[in-house]
């Protein structure tokens, strides 16, 4: 065993940690890099053991979104015709389900994050929102591995590539920073309320048949125009229509086209800097008093 | 100085006295606690979902305030081995999360400067589901390393921790003996400047903790600041350079560590008088609460029975106490300790170890107890604490007296050691 100072040294002043009334364990930290260092390691382990923990990691998380995708396109598409004359309808399906799950597990899964974490949380200094950070990391880990999925499924039923989907980078990172704004909030109000993780799940069903995943603005559009309107407000709804017309076939409209105006586009995404802030605030002032109140 | 350095250092609240080195000069301190509090909330009810709170919303929140840490202040020099003392609920831990910035503070200043590893409620908050080496890089990760310096600590670690066969076991599948190692391990091995240890004594079996302590030595020689609470005063006395004593939060004494233990005894034995002051008159009349018994002398004595003050090393001798009975009582405890000068502890015992029930005692009554022991210790100086407790586990003190009675131990062979008890060798060639 050594007993030199590696690292050391003379105390560096960036190294002091200051406490008084108003100061205290804080949300994000003074240093950047050992922030993002930390959430990236957290986010690693925590892939890691979903994918390596049983033989077949991968096919089981890829297994639940396509099986709901499989559900969902029998029963709407098959049954119920609701695809009709929607162009490319199945790939429309499953990336929308894809990028829906990506916003319910980062959101769900932050509900209880800081509950799972409470021996780090009441045992080490370290920036709070690390914690939401990696689970949204985490699903977004996921939703990179889903991708692989969704561009052969995409190729084979014959869609072309083209230079808009480059917009999809775009897309998701709207999606995540909706996600991560909502997981801040959710999990903070979890430590105070328990009663966050039902009321989560019905807002979610609701989410989910209020965007358009299953149905399309494609379809709405001919007949209920007004409440398309309204309905692509919604960050999802716009988000998810775009990804429509960016990846998956042009004719299917953008978002901007069923809302009215590219103007009008700053209202979901006025939402989505809104759902941040407060969740960023929030997340802030709660932030020093987690570990007593977990 | 950065501008938020400046900001504490204008506060006008006093300050504790700051530590002084030989030439008088402030080293400069490595954790400066200004009159500090943290309170919790209680609340009489608690709400714990959105549903109660929205149908209840003009429902009383009342709370009561548990004042944890009241007013603290204290400089931690830099290299220090500082330790803080008090009995359970006294505070220590919630200071100690603090200072690891674990807990806001109400009110006060704290200004901690280095990078700081603490080893709280026996764990640095590992995830079962993952293995050890995962666990261990998280976690120095956590600590404030890079992940280039977490991987050269790593097998330091791990070495230390005397896990090597175990690396890529889930901890789940530790025992809780490997997983407190692994803990304190990390904590003790990621090189930081400041380590906060909270009840360390818990730690593996004897030999681990020997362990402990050579590593606490060299951590000091290698100017590491350690703080460290306990309610162990022995190693308070062993290890630390000075040490706080904490009761209701606030600070009762800082100083020398053999002083606060003597307060700390003090503090849990005096119980019984404290509670003549708090509660002068009963409403139901009855006579006030006074301690059931009092030790009123204690010395050494031959077997002649004659009191001495100096004895040959190899005769035999009494320990003795005279109590006084206040209440009748049923097979109370007696207990003997004998300190040498330095202050260790080198024998102790009790009637429930050696004896067994002791009687019944009358209210009024005197008693003297005798403790015959072989002296085998070497020469020196020792002092005799009597102690008398409430049957039970020993631990519901009645009375107890510091130091009371000395005995000067002469003859014998000086060896180093402090006793010397009959032996004999064999040199045989094999």
């Amino acid at each position: 065993m050594s007993t030199t100072d590696t690292f050391g040294g003379p105390l560096k002043e960036e190294g002091v940690y200051i406490a008084d009334r108003g100061h205290g364990p804080s949300a994000m930290g003074d240093d950047l890099h050992r922030f993002f260092n930390l959430t990236l390691t957290l986010a690693t382990t925590e892939f890691k053991l979903r994918y390596f923990g049983s033989v077949l990691g991968y096919f089981w998380s890829l297994m639940k979104p396509v099986l709901f995708f499989g559900v969902l396109y029998v029963v709407w598409s098959v049954v119920f015709k609701l695809g009709k004359g929607v162009p490319h309808y199945p790939a429309y399906l499953l990336t929308a389900v894809m990028l829906w799950t990506f916003f319910v597990e980062a959101t769900s899964n932050s509900v209880q994050c800081l509950l799972a974490r409470e021996g780090l949380l009441r045992k080490m200094r370290f920036p709070r929102m690390v914690i939401p950070l990696s689970v949204a990391l985490v699903a977004l880990f996921n939703l990179g591995m889903n991708f692989i999925a969704v561009f052969v499924f995409a190729v084979a039923s014959g869609v072309t590539p083209r230079a808009s989907w480059l917009e999809l980078p775009l897309l998701i990172a709207l999606l995540a920073t909706l996600a991560v704004g909502t997981g801040m909030l959710l999990s903070v109000l979890y430590v105070r309320f328990r009663d966050i993780q039902p009321i989560w799940e019905i807002v979610s069903q609701i989410l989910f048949y209020g965007s358009p995943v299953i149905w399309t603005a494609y379809v709405l559009a001919k007949e209920h125009l007004h409440l398309l309107r309204f309905a692509m407000c919604s960050p999802i709804a716009a988000i998810l229509t775009q990804m429509g017309h960016a990846f998956v076939d042009p004719s299917l409209g953008s978002a901007s086209d069923y809302i009215g105006g590219a103007a009008r586009l700053l209202i979901p995404l006025a939402i989505i800097a809104l759902v941040f802030g407060i969740g960023l605030w929030f997340f802030n002032r709660e932030a020093p008093r987690i570990a007593e109140n977990i | 100085m950065t501008t938020s350095t400046e900001r504490l250092e204008r506060r006008s609240e006093p300050v504790a006295s700051q530590p002084e080195d030989k030439s008088g000069q402030r080293r400069p301190s490595a954790v400066s606690v200004a009159n500090v509090s943290k309170a919790f909330q209680l609340p009489h009810q608690q709400y714990h979902t959105l549903k109660e709170r929205t149908l209840h919303p003009f429902r009383s929140r009342t709370f009561d305030v548990l004042q944890a840490v009241d007013h603290v202040s204290c400089e931690i020099e830099e290299g220090e081995f500082f330790g803080i003392v008090g009995r359970n609920g006294s505070g220590k831990s919630t200071l100690l999360k603090c200072i690891a910035g674990i807990y806001g503070i109400d009110a006060g200043g704290l200004r901690v400067r280095g990078r700081l590893s603490p080893f709280i409620e026996l764990g640095v908050g590992f995830n079962t589901d993952l293995t050890a080496r995962d666990n261990v890089m998280i976690n120095a990760i956590m600590l404030g390393l890079t992940r280039r310096q977490a991987r050269e600590r790593f097998d330091a670690i791990i070495e230390f921790a005397e896990l090597k066969e175990f690396l890529d076991l889930k901890l789940k599948n530790y025992s809780s003996g490997m997983h407190v190692r692994l803990a304190f391990a990390v904590a003790i091995q990621v090189d930081a400047e400041i380590l906060l240890i909270d009840e360390v004594l818990a730690v593996g079996d004897a030999a681990f903790q020997q362990k402990c302590f050579d590593e606490f030595h060299r951590l000091k020689k290698a100017g590491r600041t350690i703080v460290f609470v306990t309610h162990d005063m022995s190693s308070v006395q062993r290890f630390c350079d000075r040490a706080m004593l904490l009761d209701k939060g606030r600070m009762v004494e800082l100083g020398d560590p053999a002083m606060i233990a003597r307060r700390y005894n003090e503090l849990n034995f005096g119980r019984a008088v404290h509670q003549v002051d708090e509660e002068p008159d009963r409403p139901d009349g009855s006579r006030p609460n006074i301690r059931e018994a009092d030790i009123v002398d204690a010395w050494f004595e031959d077997v002649a029975g004659e009191r001495i003050a100096s004895v040959a090393h190899g005769d035999p001798c009494c320990a003795c106490m005279e109590v006084h009975f206040n209440e009748a009582l049923i097979d109370p405890i007696f207990g003997v300790t004998l300190r040498n000068e330095v202050g260790h502890t080198v024998f102790a015992t009790t009637t429930a170890l050696d004896h067994g029930p002791t009687g019944d005692f009358r209210a009024g009554e005197n008693t003297i107890v005798r403790m015959r022991f072989e002296n085998w210790l070497t020469a020196s100086r020792y002092n005799l604490t009597p102690s008398i407790a409430l049957n039970g586990r020993g631990d519901n003190a009645i009375d107890l007296r510091e130091d009371v009675a000395t005995l000067v131990v002469h003859g014998g062979h000086f060896t180093g050691g402090v006793a010397n008890f009959p032996h004999g060798f064999e040199v045989e060639h094999t």
